[in-house]
């Protein structure tokens, strides 16, 4: 969940741009993405509509990506309203215990993806926004189960909050068939996953009663992960140095992260010393910072 | 030296954004697209040489040359602001430290000529190389000087041959209330400029280039009093009200230099000729008792006078000092614990002193002012010049009342490099 951002979430607003201009683009169901018609990159209409925002990728060099991080994300998605229909039958089953156990790695599902969430309007405020984020009378989703989990031991009251939940999680899966992804989009939201982690999991921030900061952290991680990944052919052909260089970094962040691994899941953030954070934090500005060169592969 | 430094770089230097424009204006677009040829290139040094002296910007007098024998930031008078930044190395392979001081040394050039760094401030898709806050401004006189810690001298890097043999950790002084979070670092950068967004902005910037390398271990801003709030460029005061640096060294006598700051290929190492050894101490102020302290007090403890800065009795800033004169009561007149005085020592050893006074705002445990001083110095050697000093003043310096050392840092500053070169080529 992105800190006190929703009014004015810039790269948001950039996702935004791209995908209301690629949205006037398809009236075919089946071109979901405008990159894949590779015509409409290249006419001066779209580079003029651009204009002022990050130049439109070039197109069918990306076409697999981009297919491919659409199918992650469905099934991200996927994995997402199943496992947060479990959680909130515990809750709405007054099972704290289980419901308190399914909390965390029901998240990891929605954090991997995040960006196309937060591309998504509402959406995030209304399944991830934490107390203080959103007015008092909008507070809903999993952070407001969660205070009630941890903090007030009870789900008495919850069953609204724990029903609404789900529903945002479907309409969550229903929207992302919708959304347009392109490489730039890929690009700013590889970043855009580690400035969530930096701005607020490694701070212990997210999850404040629950302390399950640790589960979000890797789940961001291996979001961007995922896109580098999907984007890492392209790379190595135009940038074999920072390739390796992002790639020795991820290996590096995700040796830090290890220790804290216990069983399926992450050890509590209480367990964090200040400076295993701090270790956590440089290691993550030091991955972030060569990521943020891979908007190379969109051209000059 | 300086004098020196500047033509280098007016003769090697990138253009900054502002003498592109410059020159566009003078000689036209086609110059610059067409401008390889010695005609172009003349033509543009004529320009530059035509218009560098009145433009506020990148005039030669707020440009201190970056290359030379020398680095620069040593000897150069103390600018009004300093941005101390201490580094880890994170990595463990000397060829990444290698290639960071390569990058390093290109971006401390071209911050020192007042340009952007690196090619890629105008991507749309990428984020600008250079953080764009110093964009516009005069280079400020900034300098950037790097050094090694002696923990940079350990097993990771297999120079622990290397390590100066006169140049290792600092003893515990009497009195130390020394905080791990002040102290030590792999490497030392000490930035100091005019400006303090200037010089924010290389420590910034160098930490940036470094990410996945070095990161931050401590920071420390310093400020004295600016240009304009002292015209007459007296020497400036520190936060207890005193002239601070009346009896430095004279930065301007070579000789004075290379017998107290530049070591030679004997002091230490070979390949610390031409460089110099820093000592960095953090000393707060205990700031609200010194404000209780009469004057009286206050000017025993320095052993000068608050108003003109002179020895005491004496009403020249400069007059000598003299350890022999008894006041009317047939006492010293300087108090045999005056700081001064045992600072004085036999007047033969000598550091030179680039300190800064800082603020960390207010203790937040004890409501009171976090200030002081940061203690900067230069030395060809360590021990021989600033350990038994310091060891003098732990001892019995009438200052102690008034201060506790925080933080400590020593750093072994690497000689100048020339254009194609880069700072630590010597030892790496
Ligand atoms: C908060 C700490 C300190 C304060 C406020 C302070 C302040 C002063 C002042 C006001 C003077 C007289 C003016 C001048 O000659 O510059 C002075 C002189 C001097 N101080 Fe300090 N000082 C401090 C720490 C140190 C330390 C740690 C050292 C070195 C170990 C040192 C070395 C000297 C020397 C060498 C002189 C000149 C003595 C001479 O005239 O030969 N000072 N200091």
């Amino acid at each position: 969940m992105k800190k006190q951002h929703y009014y004015v979430p810039v790269a948001a607003a950039v996702l935004t741009a791209a995908l209301l201009l690629s949205g006037c683009n398809s009236g075919d169901k089946t071109a979901n993405t405008y990159n894949s018609s590779g015509a409409e990159a290249g006419t001066t209409t779209e580079a003029a509509a651009n204009e002022g925002n990050a130049a439109a990728a070039n197109d069918s060099e990306f076409t697999a990506a981009v297919e491919q991080y659409r199918a992650y994300v469905i099934q991200e998605c996927d994995a997402f309203v199943t496992e947060t229909e479990k959680f909130v039958n515990a809750v709405n089953g007054g099972d704290i215990e289980t419901a308190k156990s399914l909390y965390a790695p029901s998240r990891m599902h929605y954090e991997r993806i995040e960006p196309i969430a937060e591309a998504l309007g509402d959406l995030d405020p209304n399944i991830d926004a934490r107390d203080g984020d959103v007015e008092a009378s909008e507070w809903r989703g999993f952070h407001r189960l969660e205070k009630a989990l941890w903090e007030d031991k009870t789900t008495e009251g919850q069953q609204e909050f724990a029903d609404r939940l789900l529903s945002d999680a479907k309409l969550l899966r229903a929207k992302v068939e919708t959304v347009e992804i392109d490489a730039s989009l890929l690009v700013t939201g590889a970043v855009e996953l580690l400035n969530e982690v930096s701005t607020s999991k490694v701070t212990g921030e997210e999850e404040r009663y629950s302390r399950t900061d640790l589960y979000d952290f890797a789940a961001n991680l291996e979001g961007a992960k995922k896109i580098y990944e999907l984007l890492q052919p392209n790379l190595a052909e135009k940038d074999e140095n920072l390739d390796k260089q992002i790639a020795d970094r991820f290996t590096a962040l995700e040796a830090e992260l290890a220790p804290f691994k216990e069983g399926e899941g992450y050890v509590s953030y209480d367990k964090l010393q200040d400076s295993d954070v701090r270790n956590l934090s440089q290691n993550l500005d030091a991955l972030a910072e060569p990521l943020s060169q891979m908007g190379k592969l969109l051209g000059v | 030296m300086e004098d020196l430094n500047t033509a280098d770089s007016l003769l090697n230097k990138r253009l900054s954004r502002r003498e592109m424009l410059k020159i566009a204006g003078v000689g036209g677009i086609g110059l610059l697209l067409g401008g390889g040829g010695a005609y172009g290139a003349l033509a543009v040094k004529e320009t530059l040489a035509k218009n560098s002296a009145p433009s506020k910007g990148d005039a030669s007098g707020s440009r201190v040359g970056f290359y030379g024998e020398h680095q620069a930031g040593i000897i150069t008078p103390a600018q009004h602001f300093l941005s101390f930044a201490s580094f880890d190395l994170t990595t463990s392979s000397l060829a990444d430290v290698r290639q960071l001081f390569q990058s390093w040394t290109e971006a401390a050039a071209a911050m020192t000529s007042g340009d952007l760094i690196g090619n890629s401030n105008n991507n749309l898709n990428l984020p600008p190389s250079d953080t764009g806050e110093t964009a516009g401004l005069s280079p400020s006189k900034l300098t950037i000087t790097f050094g090694v810690g002696p923990s940079f001298f350990d097993n990771r890097f297999g120079l622990a041959g290397k390590r100066p043999t006169t140049f290792g950790e600092l003893p515990k002084f009497r009195g130390d209330a020394l905080q791990t979070e002040w102290c030590g670092g792999d490497i030392g950068v000490q930035v100091c400029a005019d400006d303090l967004q200037v010089a924010f902005h290389a420590v910034r910037n160098l930490a940036r280039i470094a990410r996945g390398t070095a990161v931050l271990r401590w920071m420390q801003d310093g400020f004295q009093r600016t240009g304009p709030a002292d015209p007459s460029n007296g020497t400036p005061r520190n936060l207890m009200g005193f002239k601070d640096g009346t009896g430095n060294p004279d930065i301007a006598d070579a000789q004075a230099m290379k017998e107290i700051v530049w070591a030679g290929s004997g002091d230490g190492a070979a390949w610390m000729k031409g460089g110099s050894y820093l000592v960095a101490r953090r000393i707060r102020m205990r700031i609200e008792i010194w404000d209780r302290s009469t004057l009286d007090d206050q000017e025993r403890t320095f052993g000068r006078h608050r108003d003109t800065g002179a020895p005491l009795g004496m009403r020249d800033e400069f007059a000598p000092l003299d350890l022999n004169a008894k006041n009317t009561a047939g006492e010293p007149a300087l108090p045999m614990n005056s700081h001064s005085r045992l600072a004085h020592m036999d007047g033969a050893t000598k550091i030179l002193r680039r300190a800064y006074s800082y603020t960390g705002g207010m203790d937040a445990k004890t409501g009171q002012l976090d200030a002081g001083l940061f203690f900067i110095s230069y030395q060809r050697d360590i021990q021989k010049q600033f350990i038994p000093m310091q060891q003098i003043l732990a001892a019995s310096d009438k200052l102690n009342e008034y201060i506790v050392h925080v933080g400590s840092a020593a750093f072994a500053c690497f000689p100048g490099t020339r254009p194609g070169g880069y700072i630590g080529e010597t030892l790496f």
